[in-house]
């Protein structure tokens, strides 16, 4: 009987799973032609499971498997997050894919099977699931990377996802044996009844590093941002755009829950790194990106950046700094949805066009994209009143409350220096000499995408971002 | 029966009706624009594009004048002048842990909002030599004022940040994108120059206003609220005020603009159109004095008594050092810019002093200062619509042509001056009476400022409007059409009227001023300071 309960709170991650098998043994069998039909199968499976999470949210919290995975209003928070962002991201991807010649049923497949490991990641209460989540998401991931096989950029930007991330699987996998050596436990809460008495010793410390280093990868925090550029730029596109989406929020939210559960006794010996972590991302973000001329480089620094801002609020180490980031996270996640979908929009004589200059005269020659990107820009730089600033606002909070003025101070002074960038595009868009106009037969989905997540960053989220908060809240609560 | 009908009026969101009609408007000319290219199949002709641009120009006015009154019928049907506290006060839940959507107005706000609503018709009226993109501009313009009336009616430190910083973002737009022509070299690249003035403004004044952003987020956790009255109420721990202070003041005293942070205005201001000029002269700067009378000195007054020494300095070298500026300019706008630097001094220094006439005469001194700038940017903008140049050297005897414009353009000379008779002289004289209650060497070097601005006011006024008329393309210049002599008188009057009986004005701000300072001194004598 425990089995099937235990079984029956893992109903999203069970139907994905089948669900994605299912597909692609139906898309072996009709074969390429039928990508389509896959693609809008994969999207009805995701929101499906979505609603399957949001019925389930009334569910009384339970750990299953003997503690390995926990679902509590955070991880139905995370979750619902997750999977609107991957199906916003096959919708993306249709007529990209299409256009290069890439449109293969695998595709939306390996989506959903990278959500899979998602969902683990969101609720994994447990060293051993938090890897086995790691692992299945970025597997997928590296394939997707390497999509366009017989581009060179491509695969190479998967080889190199797939090296590094091999390196911060082991980085991964040694904090975690550490830690098990100097605890007898891989079970979060286990862990953190023993980690007061094992904090004396420096090889749990080291452990509890080493972690870290593995999951500032995962969320491609500096200095462990290295793969980020290479990977965004290289990528195609709609795979860019996944990237920067949905594992980012799965990464982060299992950051928060692996370093609060088990270690939140000891909060006081991994808060500092976090800090300078965020502050190292920021600088990053903020620096590097003044000087690329690639829309999706200066993505990847962007989020890198965006990264550092979210981490301000876990490294306050409360409760109120993780709502504060999962905050950060949603409204981020809206802002990249959206670029991306202005980014997919850029498209010239049949081919893409990725460097910045070809934005210029945006506003005379397409003054409806313009407007749609100046405002997920200025959201995105954190200028009130569109919703990035409220992210920034939430995550600066929780710092102050935590005594970390610094920390604040510095977010606040380099979100300045990020803001130069991104008013650079601004620029670029509507004071610059008009440029060839995009071809204009995109398709409905991409523009509408785009301008959905426009208006929620201008007036819908900063308008209910009260109800956003106490949603937030109540998933942080769930961790403490 | 009436009384009731009458109560249920005045319990209207007034203040919200006003602060965002101009949005509506923007808008409208959206959606004017959106069908237009609907019915054209995207493919608007030059005919249809004129009637647009008409029709988005007529919306606006409509809309700008529709404030205007509003604002009017709000001030005289629903104000109460002899009340000191917040008044039209309307409050909804919004992030809520004490951060509620609040608005409301007293004696020190409400003429600003006057000031604003009056100065936009004006800034629509005046851009008719723009030519290109002229729906958004008017939408950028529209959007600019709902933002500034934001500003001023906002009583919650995070909405009134909102408001404070958006306002940054037409502002750069109509800088960037409808500024002057010309390059600038910078670092080995070619740009416009009037985009690299919209940077540097944008982030001048993002990079002040980020760390009150800082500031107030400390005052919400301190404090449990964000609420602008309640705020005013709290006494913060003496050390934390001085942080506190110096976080609010890096952002107003960059929008005020204070010397040595000013070197972004005269920048914004040359490249700005001519409208975006008035608009950024006249109103946009009265936002940071407004700032010190609502925040730095209410809440933050031990601190502002420790300060205020380095604020009179600071106000001395504004005022003596930017007139000596304005002497050397060869640009009618730089000029003028940096007599705006120096007039603002005076209102820097009038609000430390913390007395009823330097605080009086800082209000007075900005409000008299949006008519009179606001009026000097005009009155160039007249020449530079005919001859295409600001510079002081290409004009010379326009009097012998332009006999009107030379009256009008004399008297906001003598109103920038300072001529008694005039708005300017009141706010000066008020300001400079207040500095010598708290110590006669600041009126004393303040006094200097007023002779250097009949320097350089007059001899702008002699280089362009006197001598012969040699310059073959001046000689067939016309004088003010109907339209530009509307603007320039409507302004006249103001600046006249003012300046021979400014007690309307003056009992307007007395009861909130008063007010304020009772309780800025009972809060320095408990400090022990003073």
């Amino acid at each position: 009987m425990a089995l099937l309960t235990d079984l029956s709170y893992l109903t999203p991650e069970l139907m994905l799973a089948v669900g994605a098998m299912a597909l692609l043994i139906l898309g072996v069998f009709l074969g390429d032609k039928s990508a389509r039909l896959i693609s809008t199968a994969s999207i009805a499976l995701l929101i499906a499971t979505l609603l399957v999470v949001a019925a389930m949210s009334g569910w009384p919290e339970r750990e299953i498997f003997a503690g390995s995975f926990r679902i509590d209003a955070f991880s139905t928070f995370v979750k619902l997050m997750i999977l609107a962002a991957a199906a916003l991201a096959i919708l993306m991807s249709d007529k990209y894919l299409a256009g290069e010649q890439l449109g293969r049923f695998e595709y939306p497949v390996l989506i959903v099977l990278a959500a899979v490991g998602m969902l683990l990641m969101a609720s994994a209460n447990d060293l051993i699931a938090l890897y086995m989540g790691v692992e299945t998401q970025s597997l997928a991931l590296y394939i997707l990377a390497a999509f366009n096989r017989d581009s060179r950029r491509s695969t190479e930007a998967g080889l190199k996802y797939f090296v590094l991330g091999a390196l911060s699987s082991c980085l991964l996998l040694y904090g975690a044996s550490l830690v098990y050596g100097f605890t007898g436990a891989t079970q979060f809460d286990a862990i953190a009844s023993v980690s007061a008495e094992a904090s004396k010793n420096v090889g749990f410390i080291i452990g509890l590093v080493f972690l870290i280093s593995g999951l500032a990868f995962k969320v491609s925090a500096a200095p462990f941002h290295m793969w980020t550029p290479d990977v965004y730029e290289g990528a195609p596109t709609p795979v860019t755009a996944f990237f920067a989406a949905a594992p980012k929020l799965a990464a982060m939210a299992l950051f928060a829950r692996a370093m609060v559960t088990p270690f939140g006794g000891v909060a006081d010996q991994w808060t500092p790194i976090l800090a300078i972590l965020a502050v190292a991302s920021m600088a990053v973000g903020a620096f590097s990106a003044i000087v690329q001329t690639n829309i999706k480089r200066l993505m990847a620094y962007s989020s890198i950046g965006h990264m550092g801002f979210a981490l301000i609020g876990l490294s306050a180490g409360t409760p109120e700094g993780v709502w504060s980031t999962l905050v950060y996270m949603a409204i981020y996640i809206v802002m990249m949805v959206g670029a991306f979908a202005c980014i997919l929009l850029m498209r010239r004589r049949g081919g893409m066009t990725e460097t910045i200059d070809e934005l210029a005269g945006l506003s005379k020659t397409n003054p409806g994209l313009s407007l749609i990107l100046t405002v997920l820009l200025f959201s995105l730089a954190g200028v009130p009143p569109m919703a990035g600033f409220f992210g920034k606002l939430y995550v600066f909070q929780a710092a102050i409350d935590a005594g970390m003025i610094w920390l604040a101070l510095a977010g606040a002074v380099l979100s300045v220096v990020s803001a130069y960038y991104y008013l650079r595009i601004i620029r670029i868009m509507w004071m610059s000499d008009p440029a060839p106009v995009f071809e204009r037969e995109q398709g409905s989905r991409l523009g509408l995408t785009a301008s959905i997540s426009a208006l929620l960053v201008l007036p819908v989220l900063p308008m209910f971002m009260g109800p956003l908060r106490i949603a937030a809240e109540r998933a942080a609560a769930a961790l403490f | 029966m009436n009384e009731i009908a009458a109560q249920g009026l005045s319990d209207q969101p007034w203040l919200s009706l006003l602060t965002f009609l101009p949005l509506v408007g923007a808008l409208a000319i959206a959606l004017r624009q959106i069908t237009a290219k609907r019915e054209a199949n995207g493919a608007v002709g030059a005919n249809e594009q004129a009637s647009i641009d008409s029709v988005s120009r007529r919306i606006a006015m409509l809309f700008t004048l529709g404030a205007f009154i509003l604002s009017v019928f709000i001030t005289v049907a629903y104000y109460d002048p002899a009340e000191a506290g917040y008044q039209l006060v309307e409050s909804a839940p919004w992030l809520g842990q004490g951060v509620g959507y609040k608005m409301g107005v007293d004696g020190i706000s409400i003429l600003f909002v006057l000031l604003t609503t009056f100065i936009m018709p004006i800034c629509i009226a005046a851009s008719g030599a723009i030519e290109k993109r002229v729906p958004e501009y008017m939408a950028a313009f529209l959007i600019m004022e709902t933002l500034i009336l934001g500003v001023f009616c906002a009583l919650d430190l995070l909405v009134f940040y909102l408001f404070f910083e958006g306002s940054l973002i037409p502002m750069f737009l109509i800088i960037g994108v409808w500024g002057s022509k010309g390059t600038k070299m910078l670092g080995g690249v070619t740009m416009p120059s009037r985009v690299y003035a919209a940077v540097k403004f944008f982030l001048f004044t993002l990079l002040g206003s980020i760390l009150m952003l800082v500031a107030i987020l400390w005052m919400w956790s301190f404090a449990g609220t964000t609420d602008i009255p309640t705020l005013q109420q709290t006494a913060f721990p003496a050390e934390a005020q001085k942080w506190l202070w110096i976080a609010f003041f890096a952002s107003f005293a960059v929008k005020m603009p204070m010397w040595p942070v000013h070197t972004w205005l005269p920048d914004a201001h040359v490249q700005a159109p001519t409208a975006g000029s008035v608009i950024l002269a006249a109103i946009l700067l009265k936002m940071g004095g407004y700032g010190f009378l609502r925040f730095s000195l209410p809440m933050f007054p031990i601190a502002s008594v420790d300060f205020a020494p380095f604020v009179y300095a600071l106000s001395i070298v504004a005022i003596i050092y930017t007139s000596l500026v304005a002497l050397a300019q060869e640009d009618m706008k730089k000029l003028i810019a940096y007599s705006s630097v120096a007039h603002m001094g005076f209102v820097t220094m009038g609000i430390f002093t913390a007395t009823t006439q330097g605080v009086e005469g800082a209000l007075f001194q900005m409000l008299s200062h949006g008519f009179i700038s606001g009026a000097l940017f005009l009155c160039v903008g007249v020449l530079y619509d005919r001859i295409h140049t600001r510079e002081i050297a290409a004009y010379g005897g326009l009097v012998h042509r332009m006999p009107f414009y030379a009256f009008l353009f004399l008297f906001f000379t003598m109103g920038n001056v300072g001529l008694p008779g005039v708005s300017g002289f009141v706010g000066e004289f008020l300001t400079m009476a207040g500095a010598f209650k708290v110590n006669s060497w600041i009126a004393f070097f303040a006094a200097f400022g007023v002779i250097l601005s009949a320097a350089y006011a007059l001899r702008l006024f002699r280089q362009v409007m006197y001598g012969d008329l040699v310059k073959p393309n001046l000689m067939a210049i016309a004088d003010v059409d109907a339209r530009e002599a509307t603007m320039l008188s409507a302004l006249l009057i103001f600046a006249l009227v003012l300046g021979v009986y400014p007690k309307p004005a003056l009992d307007i701000f007395a009861p909130a001023v008063d007010a304020m300072l009772r309780n800025f001194d009972a809060a320095v004598s408990v400090a022990g300071g003073r």
